[in-house]
């Protein structure tokens, strides 16, 4: 019984050590967010917040016109994840019910494609459509080419599987129509799913840097993501990492707050998508 | 109603996808006009030495990637897995990371690494009383990313391990404690062959991060630098592309990356059907 205290207690050590690593750059960050630029550069260097914290999130706020560049990242995030969950439970259903489409080799196919093509191995030519397109500086560059996800299309197929047929049938006799079916049965009850693909598509868009990077010129078409490069920029030496890290700071806490706050449904939906 | 996701596949996914292939046997003329045909002329470029270079690089960060967060991160979900008081808790200061982007850890680890006031780099220097600076030491600058990079992965490795672990069935672990194996023993004989299938899957997301996702990281703390140390092949192929607008040289690199993921890829599904047992 003693060892099983002890073994106990050492996992609590191992466990909560590990978590102050793992955590302790981010604290640092926000402790540096809130010093003053010649705080910065005391050395040793200083673990205790500082009072420059609102003068600091100005300065950053300002620099790069954050309001803009939260617009930005807000706007084309929930518009992929809402556009690739449409996208989804429509093929998704398709897939399901209107099986004269008898396609499952077709349908790996299409996801082994997707799960292939990842965006570096065509980004020269997709640059060049979205040139021809002038959708340069767009919203329309920031989302459409995003929005297929194998992924989401297998979720939901899942899913419609698990659906008993009779239930199907039951919805026909009462002449409900297969967009009612959709629409009133078959997405209430994957309501879980939903979120759980928002909640993984949203932080997977709020994250995309090398597509918005390429994609935009202007700097009011910049992303979170991109505005860090902008404070960065030319700050080699002497860097004012106060400003920057109040920069860096805004940038993560979007999808982090919405990461704490459906954290149930992300392990749901990441136990789906294992399943793959 | 799969009509508008094939068309956005079609559209964006395989015409370009095709496209790569084909621009990677011409080059733009000086002007920028004209496309002339140059054969194999640009996979050829590709055994210039700084190629390989990108090519070495790529693999030895992408190897560390993988193997310190796959061992660490499994044994912080084993730890996190054990039925002990405040577990939520903890499984929640473990998987944040999963919302940090790239460019945000980069900017982080610039920031705890910084040569002069950095706290890393002071940690380091009161341990072995020198500070080595990653902005001129290329391998340090490796190390540094290769830490960065890891780390901002823990999140999601811990989130699956855990999910995986917890569909091994405690009896399992009962029935070997009853033959006499030992923590170890039962560790090797059946949690590991069980997380099998969920290691590959990990294994091959890692890998695709390690060679893709990192390019937010390294654009951000090292551009390549210093001397080509860290310039990783997604990086070599958007400096080529975009900023030397080589396009047809880039488009070669695709190919060859191209050739990697269809081979991971085909991998995983080969595997994915062992694991649907394991459901």
């Amino acid at each position: 019984m003693k060892t099983k205290r002890y073994f106990r207690l050492l996992i609590h050590l191992v466990l909560i050590v590990s978590i102050v690593v793992i955590a302790f750059p981010v604290i640092y960050a926000f402790i540096v967010s809130t010093l003053s630029f010649q705080d910065v550069f005391v050395y040793p260097p200083r673990f205790l917040p500082g009072s420059h914290a609102v003068a600091n999130y100005i300065t950053a706020w300002k620099n790069i016109n954050m309001g803009r560049l939260l617009f930005n990242s807000t706007f084309i995030s929930v518009a992929v994840a809402l556009g690739k969950i449409v996208l989804a439970l429509m093929s998704a259903f398709a897939f399901t019910y209107f099986s004269t489409f008898r396609g499952k080799g077709f349908f790996f196919v299409i996801i082994l494609i997707t799960h292939m093509l990842p965006l570096p191995i065509r980004i020269v030519p997709t640059f060049e459509l979205m040139r021809d397109f002038n959708w340069l500086d767009t919203y329309y560059a920031l989302t459409i080419p995003f929005f297929a996800s194998a992924t989401g299309v297998l979720l939901f197929r899942q899913l419609f599987l698990t659906v008993p047929s009779s239930l199907c049938d039951a919805a026909r006799v009462d002449g409900i129509s297969p967009m009612g079916f959709l629409g009133r049965i078959l997405i209430p009850l994957s309501k879980t799913n939903i979120a759980a693909l928002f909640l993984i598509e949203f932080i997977y868009m709020w994250n995309q840097y090398l597509w918005p990077l390429v994609v935009t010129n202007r700097n009011d078409m910049q992303v979170v993501q991109t505005g860090l490069k902008m404070l960065l920029a030319g700050q080699a030496q002497a860097a004012e990492w106060n400003v920057i890290m109040a920069g860096t700071v805004i940038a993560m806490l979007p999808p982090l707050i919405l990461l704490f706050l459906m954290q149930s449904s992300l392990v749901k939906g990441f136990s789906l998508q294992e399943e793959k | 109603m799969v009509s508008p996701a094939v068309i956005v596949v079609i559209v964006f996914l395989i015409i370009p996808s095709i496209q790569s292939l084909y621009l990677s046997f011409f080059r733009v003329s000086p002007f920028g006009n004209r496309k002339i045909f140059v054969a194999f002329s640009n996979f050829l470029d590709l055994l210039n030495p700084n190629y390989l270079n990108s090519f070495i690089v790529t693999l030895i960060f992408t190897l560390a990637v993988v193997l310190i967060g796959l061992s660490v991160c499994l044994a912080l979900a084993l730890a996190a897995n054990q039925k002990i008081s405040g577990i939520g808790i903890y499984r929640t200061a473990l998987i944040w990371p999963y919302a940090l982007s790239p460019a945000v850890a980069g900017t982080i680890w610039a920031l705890v690494f910084d040569p002069s006031t950095g706290a890393f780099s002071y940690f380091i220097s009161l341990l072995s009383g020198t500070m080595p600076n990653w902005r001129t030491n290329g391998d340090f600058a490796v190390l540094v990313i290769t830490l960065a990079a890891t780390w901002k992965m823990t999140g999601y490795n811990v989130i699956f391990f855990l999910s995986a672990l917890q569909t091994i069935p405690l009896d399992l672990q009962e029935a070997g404690r009853i033959d006499g194996a030992g923590p170890w023993g039962r560790f090797w004989k059946i949690t590991f062959p069980l997380l099998s299938p969920m290691t590959l899957f990990l294994l091959i997301m890692n890998t695709l991060y390690g060679f893709f996702e990192v390019f937010g990281l390294i654009d951000v703390m090292t551009e390549g630098g210093p001397a080509r140390a860290t310039e990783v092949l997604v990086y070599k192929l958007y400096y080529d592309g975009f900023i030397s607008l080589k396009t047809g040289y880039a488009s070669a690199q695709s190919i060859v990356l191209f050739a990697f993921v269809a081979g991971m890829t085909l991998l995983q599904f080969k595997f994915a059907k062992r694991w649907v047992f394991y459901q």
